[in-house]
Protein backbone atom coordinates (compact mmCIF):
# COMPACT_ATOMS: atom_id res chain seq x y z
CA UNK A 1 0.00 0.00 0.00
CA UNK A 2 2.31 2.94 -1.13
CA UNK A 3 -0.24 5.93 -1.54
CA UNK A 4 -2.04 6.66 0.98
CA UNK A 5 -4.58 9.81 0.96
CA UNK A 6 -2.55 12.64 0.24
CA UNK A 7 -5.97 14.81 -0.92
CA UNK A 8 -7.79 11.87 -2.44
CA UNK A 9 -9.27 10.76 0.66
CA UNK A 10 -11.18 13.41 1.61
CA UNK A 11 -14.63 12.14 -0.28
CA UNK A 12 -16.49 9.17 -0.89
CA UNK A 13 -16.93 10.25 -4.72
CA UNK A 14 -13.34 10.95 -5.17
CA UNK A 15 -11.28 8.68 -7.33
CA UNK A 16 -7.23 8.82 -6.63
CA UNK A 17 -4.81 8.61 -9.98
CA UNK A 18 -4.70 4.69 -9.41
CA UNK A 19 -8.42 4.63 -9.57
CA UNK A 20 -9.00 4.05 -5.50
CA UNK A 21 -11.57 5.66 -3.44
CA UNK A 22 -10.16 5.72 0.09
CA UNK A 23 -13.02 6.53 2.24
CA UNK A 24 -15.54 4.00 1.13
CA UNK A 25 -16.39 1.26 -1.16
CA UNK A 26 -17.93 2.24 -4.07
CA UNK A 27 -18.29 -0.19 -6.90
CA UNK A 28 -18.00 0.85 -10.24
CA UNK A 29 -14.83 -1.53 -10.52
CA UNK A 30 -14.22 -4.95 -10.69
CA UNK A 31 -14.68 -7.29 -7.83
CA UNK A 32 -10.78 -7.56 -7.56
CA UNK A 33 -10.54 -4.07 -6.74
CA UNK A 34 -13.87 -3.82 -4.55
CA UNK A 35 -12.00 -5.78 -2.04
CA UNK A 36 -8.82 -3.56 -1.88
CA UNK A 37 -11.30 -0.34 -1.56
CA UNK A 38 -12.58 -2.05 1.60
CA UNK A 39 -9.03 -2.74 2.23
CA UNK A 40 -8.15 0.71 2.47
CA UNK A 41 -11.35 1.78 4.56
CA UNK A 42 -9.87 -0.71 7.26
CA UNK A 43 -6.76 -0.07 7.03
CA UNK A 44 -7.41 3.32 8.25
CA UNK A 45 -9.20 2.08 11.19
CA UNK A 46 -6.19 0.16 11.93
CA UNK A 47 -4.40 3.08 12.41
CA UNK A 48 -6.80 4.18 15.05
CA UNK A 49 -5.81 1.03 16.55
CA UNK A 50 -2.16 0.87 16.25
CA UNK A 51 -1.66 4.57 18.30
CA UNK A 52 -4.00 3.78 21.29
CA UNK A 53 -2.47 2.28 24.48
CA UNK A 54 -1.47 -1.50 24.36
CA UNK A 55 -3.65 -3.80 25.14
CA UNK A 56 -2.73 -7.84 26.46
CA UNK A 57 -4.31 -10.61 26.97
CA UNK A 58 -3.02 -14.15 28.01
CA UNK A 59 -4.88 -17.80 28.01
CA UNK A 60 -3.10 -19.55 30.21
CA UNK A 61 -3.30 -23.07 31.99
CA UNK A 62 -6.70 -22.30 34.65
CA UNK A 63 -7.84 -19.47 32.76
CA UNK A 64 -7.81 -15.91 31.21
CA UNK A 65 -5.64 -12.40 32.35
CA UNK A 66 -6.14 -9.38 30.50
CA UNK A 67 -4.16 -5.93 31.02
CA UNK A 68 -4.55 -2.70 29.59
CA UNK A 69 -2.06 -0.01 29.36
CA UNK A 70 -4.53 3.27 30.28
CA UNK A 71 -2.55 6.12 29.03
CA UNK A 72 -3.45 9.16 31.62
CA UNK A 73 -3.51 11.82 29.53
CA UNK A 74 -4.65 14.69 32.77
CA UNK A 75 -3.59 14.97 36.38
CA UNK A 76 -6.93 15.67 36.83
CA UNK A 77 -8.30 12.20 36.51
CA UNK A 78 -9.44 10.24 39.16
CA UNK A 79 -7.01 7.50 39.49
CA UNK A 80 -8.85 3.55 38.74
CA UNK A 81 -11.74 5.16 37.07
CA UNK A 82 -12.84 5.26 33.60
CA UNK A 83 -12.20 1.25 33.16
CA UNK A 84 -11.42 -0.16 30.01
CA UNK A 85 -12.10 -3.42 30.21
CA UNK A 86 -15.30 -4.01 30.78
CA UNK A 87 -17.17 -7.56 31.57
CA UNK A 88 -19.64 -8.88 29.51
CA UNK A 89 -22.18 -11.11 31.19
CA UNK A 90 -20.43 -12.64 34.27
CA UNK A 91 -17.62 -14.72 32.56
CA UNK A 92 -16.63 -12.80 29.71
CA UNK A 93 -14.22 -9.91 29.80
CA UNK A 94 -13.60 -6.90 26.73
CA UNK A 95 -10.64 -5.36 26.13
CA UNK A 96 -10.33 -2.74 23.67
CA UNK A 97 -7.82 -0.96 21.82
CA UNK A 98 -8.69 2.13 19.51
CA UNK A 99 -11.47 4.59 19.80
CA UNK A 100 -12.96 3.96 23.39
CA UNK A 101 -15.89 5.24 22.11
CA UNK A 102 -16.14 2.71 19.85
CA UNK A 103 -14.68 0.34 22.55
CA UNK A 104 -18.13 1.09 24.74
CA UNK A 105 -20.30 0.76 21.53
CA UNK A 106 -19.58 -2.84 20.95
CA UNK A 107 -19.51 -3.55 24.66
CA UNK A 108 -22.96 -2.80 25.29
CA UNK A 109 -23.72 -5.01 21.90
CA UNK A 110 -21.73 -7.73 23.55
CA UNK A 111 -23.89 -7.64 26.14
CA UNK A 112 -27.05 -7.36 24.16
CA UNK A 113 -25.93 -10.55 22.42
CA UNK A 114 -24.90 -12.35 25.51
CA UNK A 115 -28.29 -11.82 26.91
CA UNK A 116 -29.88 -13.22 23.77
CA UNK A 117 -27.93 -15.87 24.28
CA UNK A 118 -29.04 -16.54 27.62
CA UNK A 119 -33.04 -15.71 26.63
CA UNK A 120 -32.79 -18.53 24.08
CA UNK A 121 -30.78 -21.22 25.75
CA UNK A 122 -30.79 -20.35 29.02
CA UNK A 123 -26.99 -21.32 30.07
CA UNK A 124 -23.89 -18.59 30.18
CA UNK A 125 -23.21 -18.16 26.33
CA UNK A 126 -19.57 -19.55 25.12
CA UNK A 127 -17.23 -17.15 24.17
CA UNK A 128 -16.90 -18.48 20.64
CA UNK A 129 -20.33 -17.69 20.05
CA UNK A 130 -19.88 -13.86 21.24
CA UNK A 131 -17.00 -13.58 19.42
CA UNK A 132 -18.52 -14.77 16.21
CA UNK A 133 -21.94 -12.67 16.85
CA UNK A 134 -19.32 -9.52 17.42
CA UNK A 135 -17.17 -10.76 14.08
CA UNK A 136 -20.64 -10.16 12.11
CA UNK A 137 -21.36 -6.96 13.65
CA UNK A 138 -18.02 -5.68 12.96
CA UNK A 139 -18.10 -6.23 9.28
CA UNK A 140 -21.16 -5.00 8.59
CA UNK A 141 -19.92 -2.04 8.94
CA UNK A 142 -17.45 -1.93 6.09
CA UNK A 143 -19.93 -2.80 3.66
CA UNK A 144 -21.49 0.68 3.43
CA UNK A 145 -20.34 3.89 2.59
CA UNK A 146 -22.71 5.67 5.28
CA UNK A 147 -20.78 4.03 8.25
CA UNK A 148 -17.15 4.12 8.95
CA UNK A 149 -15.82 0.97 10.44
CA UNK A 150 -15.32 0.43 13.73
CA UNK A 151 -12.03 2.20 15.06
CA UNK A 152 -10.82 -0.98 17.69
CA UNK A 153 -9.50 -4.02 18.24
CA UNK A 154 -11.30 -5.94 20.66
CA UNK A 155 -9.70 -8.61 22.99
CA UNK A 156 -12.28 -10.46 24.27
CA UNK A 157 -11.26 -13.52 27.45
CA UNK A 158 -13.11 -16.24 29.06
CA UNK A 159 -13.20 -19.25 30.96
CA UNK A 160 -17.06 -21.38 29.76
CA UNK A 161 -17.79 -25.11 29.06
CA UNK A 162 -15.00 -25.43 26.57
CA UNK A 163 -12.07 -24.25 29.01
CA UNK A 164 -10.10 -20.89 28.93
CA UNK A 165 -10.89 -19.37 25.09
CA UNK A 166 -8.75 -15.69 24.25
CA UNK A 167 -10.19 -13.53 21.19
CA UNK A 168 -9.20 -10.90 19.21
CA UNK A 169 -11.88 -8.85 16.77
CA UNK A 170 -10.39 -6.70 14.74
CA UNK A 171 -11.73 -3.69 12.61
CA UNK A 172 -12.54 -5.57 9.77
CA UNK A 173 -14.71 -7.81 11.27
CA UNK A 174 -12.38 -10.56 11.59
CA UNK A 175 -11.21 -12.80 14.27
CA UNK A 176 -8.71 -15.48 15.93
CA UNK A 177 -8.53 -17.20 18.91
CA UNK A 178 -5.35 -17.12 20.49
CA UNK A 179 -2.77 -18.45 23.38
CA UNK A 180 -1.40 -14.78 23.87
CA UNK A 181 -2.68 -11.87 21.92
CA UNK A 182 -1.59 -8.22 22.34
CA UNK A 183 -2.96 -4.64 20.26
CA UNK A 184 -2.14 -1.46 20.50
CA UNK A 185 0.92 0.90 20.10
CA UNK A 186 2.98 -1.40 22.05
CA UNK A 187 2.08 -4.53 20.25
CA UNK A 188 4.93 -5.73 18.19
CA UNK A 189 7.30 -5.73 21.86
CA UNK A 190 4.52 -7.10 23.86
CA UNK A 191 4.24 -10.51 21.38
CA UNK A 192 7.46 -10.77 21.45
CA UNK A 193 7.32 -11.03 24.92
CA UNK A 194 4.22 -13.02 25.08
CA UNK A 195 6.02 -15.35 22.57
CA UNK A 196 8.94 -16.11 25.23
CA UNK A 197 6.41 -17.28 27.71
CA UNK A 198 5.06 -20.95 28.56
CA UNK A 199 1.47 -19.78 28.88
CA UNK A 200 0.31 -23.02 29.00
CA UNK A 201 2.12 -24.04 32.03
CA UNK A 202 1.16 -20.75 33.77
CA UNK A 203 -1.07 -20.27 36.64
CA UNK A 204 -3.75 -16.78 36.34
CA UNK A 205 -1.55 -15.89 39.37
CA UNK A 206 1.89 -16.14 37.42
CA UNK A 207 -0.03 -14.68 34.55
CA UNK A 208 -1.04 -11.67 36.15
CA UNK A 209 2.58 -10.84 37.16
CA UNK A 210 3.81 -11.59 33.77
CA UNK A 211 0.99 -9.23 32.53
CA UNK A 212 2.73 -6.80 34.68
CA UNK A 213 5.88 -6.95 34.05
CA UNK A 214 5.55 -7.18 29.90
CA UNK A 215 4.00 -3.57 30.46
CA UNK A 216 6.79 -2.61 32.23
CA UNK A 217 9.25 -3.64 29.38
CA UNK A 218 6.92 -2.59 26.63
CA UNK A 219 6.98 1.07 28.42
CA UNK A 220 10.81 1.25 28.78
CA UNK A 221 12.00 -0.38 25.38
CA UNK A 222 9.08 1.86 23.13
CA UNK A 223 10.55 4.90 24.31
CA UNK A 224 11.94 4.66 21.05
CA UNK A 225 8.14 4.77 19.22
CA UNK A 226 7.65 7.94 17.46
CA UNK A 227 4.57 10.58 18.91
CA UNK A 228 1.47 8.90 18.83
CA UNK A 229 -1.65 10.24 17.34
CA UNK A 230 -2.94 11.34 20.48
CA UNK A 231 0.04 13.20 20.70
CA UNK A 232 1.74 12.02 23.49
CA UNK A 233 4.76 9.74 23.78
CA UNK A 234 5.75 6.26 25.51
CA UNK A 235 8.02 6.91 28.47
CA UNK A 236 10.45 5.31 30.48
CA UNK A 237 8.72 3.72 33.78
CA UNK A 238 11.35 4.77 36.14
CA UNK A 239 10.91 8.08 35.38
CA UNK A 240 8.56 9.04 38.53
CA UNK A 241 7.33 12.25 37.23
CA UNK A 242 6.24 10.20 34.20
CA UNK A 243 5.21 7.48 35.75
CA UNK A 244 1.85 9.01 36.69
CA UNK A 245 0.85 8.80 33.15
CA UNK A 246 0.30 5.40 32.62
CA UNK A 247 -2.00 3.23 34.57
CA UNK A 248 -2.00 -0.36 34.39
CA UNK A 249 -5.50 -2.13 34.45
CA UNK A 250 -5.26 -5.64 34.81
CA UNK A 251 -8.54 -8.50 35.06
CA UNK A 252 -8.35 -12.26 35.31
CA UNK A 253 -10.87 -15.23 34.90
CA UNK A 254 -10.04 -18.64 36.23
CA UNK A 255 -10.24 -20.83 39.35
CA UNK A 256 -9.32 -17.84 41.83
CA UNK A 257 -12.32 -15.85 40.92
CA UNK A 258 -14.79 -18.57 40.31
CA UNK A 259 -15.36 -18.45 36.39
CA UNK A 260 -16.23 -14.83 37.15
CA UNK A 261 -14.75 -12.24 35.26
CA UNK A 262 -13.19 -9.82 38.07
CA UNK A 263 -10.64 -6.83 38.71
CA UNK A 264 -7.35 -8.30 40.00
CA UNK A 265 -7.25 -7.81 43.81
CA UNK A 266 -5.36 -4.39 45.02
CA UNK A 267 -2.40 -6.74 46.84
CA UNK A 268 -2.13 -8.68 43.46
CA UNK A 269 -1.76 -5.86 41.54
CA UNK A 270 0.58 -3.93 43.75
CA UNK A 271 2.66 -7.25 44.51
CA UNK A 272 2.74 -7.44 39.94
CA UNK A 273 3.60 -4.17 39.75
CA UNK A 274 6.67 -4.05 42.15
CA UNK A 275 8.07 -7.09 40.75
CA UNK A 276 7.85 -5.69 37.54
CA UNK A 277 9.78 -2.75 38.34
CA UNK A 278 12.23 -4.74 40.43
CA UNK A 279 12.80 -6.70 37.15
CA UNK A 280 13.64 -3.95 35.08
CA UNK A 281 15.80 -2.53 37.52
CA UNK A 282 17.84 -5.33 37.78
CA UNK A 283 18.24 -5.80 33.67
CA UNK A 284 19.67 -2.16 33.75
CA UNK B 1 -71.04 -20.91 30.26
CA UNK B 2 -70.84 -24.32 32.14
CA UNK B 3 -67.98 -25.47 30.81
CA UNK B 4 -64.70 -23.87 29.64
CA UNK B 5 -62.67 -25.76 26.66
CA UNK B 6 -59.43 -25.20 28.28
CA UNK B 7 -58.30 -27.23 25.42
CA UNK B 8 -59.24 -24.00 23.09
CA UNK B 9 -59.33 -26.39 19.83
CA UNK B 10 -61.18 -24.89 17.29
CA UNK B 11 -64.08 -26.49 15.51
CA UNK B 12 -62.84 -29.61 13.57
CA UNK B 13 -59.16 -29.20 14.87
CA UNK B 14 -57.67 -32.44 15.22
CA UNK B 15 -56.45 -33.32 18.41
CA UNK B 16 -53.50 -35.30 19.98
CA UNK B 17 -55.49 -36.59 22.92
CA UNK B 18 -52.58 -38.89 24.04
CA UNK B 19 -50.27 -40.66 26.60
CA UNK B 20 -46.88 -40.04 26.36
CA UNK B 21 -43.86 -40.43 28.49
CA UNK B 22 -39.79 -40.35 28.85
CA UNK B 23 -37.77 -41.96 31.09
CA UNK B 24 -34.20 -41.20 31.60
CA UNK B 25 -32.03 -44.75 32.37
CA UNK B 26 -28.36 -44.84 33.01
CA UNK B 27 -27.05 -45.17 29.24
CA UNK B 28 -29.95 -43.03 27.71
CA UNK B 29 -33.56 -42.13 27.94
CA UNK B 30 -36.83 -44.01 26.55
CA UNK B 31 -39.46 -42.38 25.01
CA UNK B 32 -43.24 -43.90 24.46
CA UNK B 33 -46.65 -42.69 23.16
CA UNK B 34 -50.03 -43.99 21.46
CA UNK B 35 -51.06 -43.94 18.20
CA UNK B 36 -54.35 -42.16 18.45
CA UNK B 37 -55.26 -38.77 16.51
CA UNK B 38 -59.23 -37.49 17.32
CA UNK B 39 -61.37 -35.52 16.00
CA UNK B 40 -64.07 -34.92 18.32
CA UNK B 41 -64.94 -39.09 18.67
CA UNK B 42 -63.32 -39.83 15.30
CA UNK B 43 -60.16 -41.54 14.98
CA UNK B 44 -58.44 -39.56 12.38
CA UNK B 45 -55.31 -41.68 12.66
CA UNK B 46 -54.85 -44.76 14.78
CA UNK B 47 -51.26 -45.43 14.04
CA UNK B 48 -49.79 -41.81 14.69
CA UNK B 49 -46.18 -41.42 15.35
CA UNK B 50 -46.03 -38.76 18.44
CA UNK B 51 -42.59 -39.00 18.92
CA UNK B 52 -40.59 -36.57 16.63
CA UNK B 53 -37.02 -35.98 15.88
CA UNK B 54 -35.72 -32.69 16.02
CA UNK B 55 -32.13 -33.57 16.54
CA UNK B 56 -29.82 -36.47 15.89
CA UNK B 57 -30.20 -37.84 19.81
CA UNK B 58 -32.98 -35.58 20.82
CA UNK B 59 -36.74 -36.54 20.23
CA UNK B 60 -39.43 -34.82 21.46
CA UNK B 61 -43.01 -36.33 22.46
CA UNK B 62 -46.32 -34.18 21.21
CA UNK B 63 -49.78 -33.79 23.12
CA UNK B 64 -52.03 -31.32 22.71
CA UNK B 65 -53.10 -29.81 19.35
CA UNK B 66 -51.44 -31.80 16.52
CA UNK B 67 -51.02 -28.03 14.44
CA UNK B 68 -50.22 -26.73 17.38
CA UNK B 69 -47.34 -29.16 18.48
CA UNK B 70 -46.09 -30.06 14.60
CA UNK B 71 -45.45 -26.37 13.75
CA UNK B 72 -43.15 -25.86 17.20
CA UNK B 73 -41.46 -29.02 16.41
CA UNK B 74 -40.59 -27.47 12.81
CA UNK B 75 -39.29 -24.38 14.54
CA UNK B 76 -37.26 -26.22 16.98
CA UNK B 77 -35.87 -28.37 14.52
CA UNK B 78 -34.71 -25.18 12.04
CA UNK B 79 -33.21 -23.96 15.42
CA UNK B 80 -31.17 -26.92 16.57
CA UNK B 81 -29.74 -27.08 12.47
CA UNK B 82 -28.72 -23.86 12.91
CA UNK B 83 -27.28 -24.22 16.09
CA UNK B 84 -25.21 -27.23 15.17
CA UNK B 85 -24.09 -25.55 11.92
CA UNK B 86 -22.92 -22.02 13.72
CA UNK B 87 -21.73 -23.59 17.28
CA UNK B 88 -20.13 -26.43 15.20
CA UNK B 89 -21.28 -28.97 17.59
CA UNK B 90 -24.68 -31.03 18.72
CA UNK B 91 -26.78 -28.95 20.75
CA UNK B 92 -28.05 -30.75 24.61
CA UNK B 93 -31.18 -31.52 25.17
CA UNK B 94 -31.22 -28.76 27.46
CA UNK B 95 -30.63 -26.47 24.73
CA UNK B 96 -33.48 -27.60 22.60
CA UNK B 97 -35.75 -27.65 25.71
CA UNK B 98 -35.13 -24.03 26.19
CA UNK B 99 -35.74 -23.56 22.77
CA UNK B 100 -39.23 -25.31 22.93
CA UNK B 101 -40.38 -23.82 26.42
CA UNK B 102 -39.76 -20.14 24.81
CA UNK B 103 -41.62 -20.85 21.80
CA UNK B 104 -44.55 -22.48 24.24
CA UNK B 105 -44.46 -19.72 27.22
CA UNK B 106 -44.61 -16.62 24.69
CA UNK B 107 -47.35 -18.48 22.54
CA UNK B 108 -49.22 -19.83 24.98
CA UNK B 109 -52.25 -17.82 24.95
CA UNK B 110 -52.27 -19.10 21.41
CA UNK B 111 -50.71 -22.59 22.02
CA UNK B 112 -52.14 -26.06 23.10
CA UNK B 113 -49.08 -27.70 23.30
CA UNK B 114 -47.85 -30.33 26.16
CA UNK B 115 -44.25 -31.14 25.22
CA UNK B 116 -41.47 -33.74 26.64
CA UNK B 117 -38.17 -33.24 25.18
CA UNK B 118 -35.72 -36.22 25.71
CA UNK B 119 -32.37 -37.35 24.39
CA UNK B 120 -28.88 -37.76 25.40
CA UNK B 121 -25.91 -35.52 24.96
CA UNK B 122 -22.43 -35.51 25.51
CA UNK B 123 -22.32 -32.61 28.71
CA UNK B 124 -24.90 -34.43 30.68
CA UNK B 125 -25.64 -38.19 29.53
CA UNK B 126 -29.40 -38.59 28.75
CA UNK B 127 -32.04 -35.99 30.30
CA UNK B 128 -35.51 -35.25 30.10
CA UNK B 129 -37.58 -32.24 30.35
CA UNK B 130 -41.26 -31.82 30.83
CA UNK B 131 -42.93 -28.39 29.13
CA UNK B 132 -46.84 -28.49 30.14
CA UNK B 133 -49.75 -26.33 29.27
CA UNK B 134 -48.24 -23.36 30.58
CA UNK B 135 -44.62 -23.34 29.25
CA UNK B 136 -42.95 -23.90 32.18
CA UNK B 137 -39.74 -26.32 31.87
CA UNK B 138 -39.01 -28.40 34.50
CA UNK B 139 -36.36 -31.45 34.51
CA UNK B 140 -37.33 -34.83 35.71
CA UNK B 141 -36.02 -38.21 35.74
CA UNK B 142 -38.98 -39.83 34.02
CA UNK B 143 -42.46 -37.60 32.77
CA UNK B 144 -45.64 -38.30 31.71
CA UNK B 145 -47.75 -36.30 29.65
CA UNK B 146 -51.23 -35.87 27.79
CA UNK B 147 -54.87 -37.09 29.03
CA UNK B 148 -54.16 -40.22 29.61
CA UNK B 149 -51.43 -39.92 32.05
CA UNK B 150 -53.42 -38.48 34.81
CA UNK B 151 -54.80 -42.37 34.92
CA UNK B 152 -51.35 -43.37 35.58
CA UNK B 153 -49.70 -41.18 37.92
CA UNK B 154 -50.04 -43.68 40.63
CA UNK B 155 -48.78 -46.49 38.63
CA UNK B 156 -45.95 -44.58 38.01
CA UNK B 157 -44.85 -43.13 41.76
CA UNK B 158 -45.29 -46.71 43.07
CA UNK B 159 -43.18 -48.69 40.16
CA UNK B 160 -40.60 -46.06 39.66
CA UNK B 161 -37.28 -47.09 40.96
CA UNK B 162 -33.63 -45.45 40.03
CA UNK B 163 -31.15 -47.35 38.53
CA UNK B 164 -32.58 -49.43 36.64
CA UNK B 165 -31.28 -50.71 32.52
CA UNK B 166 -32.46 -49.91 29.45
CA UNK B 167 -34.72 -53.30 29.47
CA UNK B 168 -36.39 -52.70 33.10
CA UNK B 169 -36.98 -49.46 32.08
CA UNK B 170 -38.90 -50.34 28.37
CA UNK B 171 -41.19 -52.50 30.36
CA UNK B 172 -42.19 -49.79 32.61
CA UNK B 173 -43.21 -47.55 29.61
CA UNK B 174 -45.21 -49.99 27.81
CA UNK B 175 -46.72 -50.55 30.86
CA UNK B 176 -47.26 -47.32 31.72
CA UNK B 177 -48.74 -46.62 28.40
CA UNK B 178 -51.54 -50.15 28.05
CA UNK B 179 -52.44 -49.04 31.39
CA UNK B 180 -52.82 -45.40 30.45
CA UNK B 181 -54.44 -46.20 26.84
CA UNK B 182 -56.74 -48.89 28.47
CA UNK B 183 -58.59 -46.08 30.65
CA UNK B 184 -58.49 -43.01 28.26
CA UNK B 185 -60.96 -42.78 25.81
CA UNK B 186 -58.47 -40.53 23.89
CA UNK B 187 -55.63 -42.97 23.68
CA UNK B 188 -54.82 -46.12 22.29
CA UNK B 189 -53.84 -47.88 19.22
CA UNK B 190 -50.30 -49.31 19.16
CA UNK B 191 -47.23 -48.42 21.08
CA UNK B 192 -44.60 -46.66 19.99
CA UNK B 193 -41.09 -46.34 21.89
CA UNK B 194 -37.54 -44.99 21.09
CA UNK B 195 -34.81 -45.96 23.38
CA UNK B 196 -32.37 -43.00 22.33
CA UNK B 197 -28.80 -43.65 23.70
CA UNK B 198 -25.19 -42.18 22.89
CA UNK B 199 -24.68 -44.70 19.66
CA UNK B 200 -28.03 -45.05 18.13
CA UNK B 201 -31.71 -44.37 17.99
CA UNK B 202 -33.91 -47.77 18.16
CA UNK B 203 -37.55 -47.57 17.42
CA UNK B 204 -39.57 -50.15 19.02
CA UNK B 205 -43.42 -50.75 18.27
CA UNK B 206 -45.89 -53.08 19.81
CA UNK B 207 -49.25 -53.53 18.08
CA UNK B 208 -52.84 -53.32 19.61
CA UNK B 209 -53.31 -56.82 19.89
CA UNK B 210 -49.92 -57.79 22.03
CA UNK B 211 -50.22 -54.73 24.43
CA UNK B 212 -49.74 -56.16 28.36
CA UNK B 213 -53.31 -57.25 29.73
CA UNK B 214 -53.64 -55.80 33.35
CA UNK B 215 -56.95 -56.94 35.01
CA UNK B 216 -59.71 -56.39 32.86
CA UNK B 217 -62.64 -56.70 34.63
CA UNK B 218 -65.25 -59.47 35.57
CA UNK B 219 -69.14 -59.19 35.07
CA UNK B 220 -70.21 -59.54 38.48
CA UNK B 221 -74.20 -59.25 38.68
CA UNK B 222 -76.07 -62.11 36.85
CA UNK B 223 -77.38 -65.86 36.68
CA UNK B 224 -74.49 -66.64 37.40
CA UNK B 225 -73.57 -65.31 40.05
CA UNK B 226 -76.91 -65.93 41.88
CA UNK B 227 -76.72 -69.53 41.77
CA UNK B 228 -73.26 -69.37 43.32
CA UNK B 229 -74.39 -67.76 45.94
CA UNK B 230 -77.57 -69.76 46.77
CA UNK B 231 -75.06 -72.95 46.37
CA UNK B 232 -72.73 -71.86 48.52
CA UNK B 233 -74.13 -71.62 51.89
CA UNK B 234 -77.03 -74.14 53.84
CA UNK B 235 -77.99 -70.52 54.61
CA UNK B 236 -81.35 -70.46 55.88
CA UNK B 237 -83.30 -67.85 56.17
CA UNK B 238 -84.91 -66.74 59.53
CA UNK B 239 -87.76 -68.16 60.73
CA UNK B 240 -90.59 -66.14 61.46
CA UNK B 241 -92.61 -66.15 64.33
CA UNK B 242 -96.23 -66.85 63.70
Amino acid sequence: MTSIGTGYDLSASTYSPDGRIFQVTCLLRSFAHQSILIQVKVEYANKAVENSGTAIGLRVKDGIVLAVEKLVHSKLLVPGANRRIQTIDRHIGLATAGLLADGRHLSNRARDEAASYRDNYRQPPPLKSIADRLGLYVQAYTLYSSVRPFGISTILGAVDKDGPALYVVEPSGVFFGYNGAAVGKGRQLAKTELEKLKLAELSTRQAVMEAARMYVTVSYFSSAIPKGYFDYSIYLVHDDAKEKEFELEISWIGDETNGLHLPVPKDLHAEAEAAAKAALENFE
Amino acid sequence: MDHIDWNRLKTGEVNLGTSIMAVQFDGGVVIGADSRTTTGSYIANRVTDKLTHVHDRIYCCRSGSAADTQAVADIVHQGLQMYSQTAGEAPSVHHAASLFQRVCYENKDALSAGIIVAGWDKEVGPSVYNIPLGGGLFRQPWAIGGSGSTYVYGYCDATYKEGWGRDETVTFVKNTLALAMARDGSSGGVIRMCVITEDNVERLFVPGDELPKFWEGREVLGATALKNRAADKGVVPMAVEA
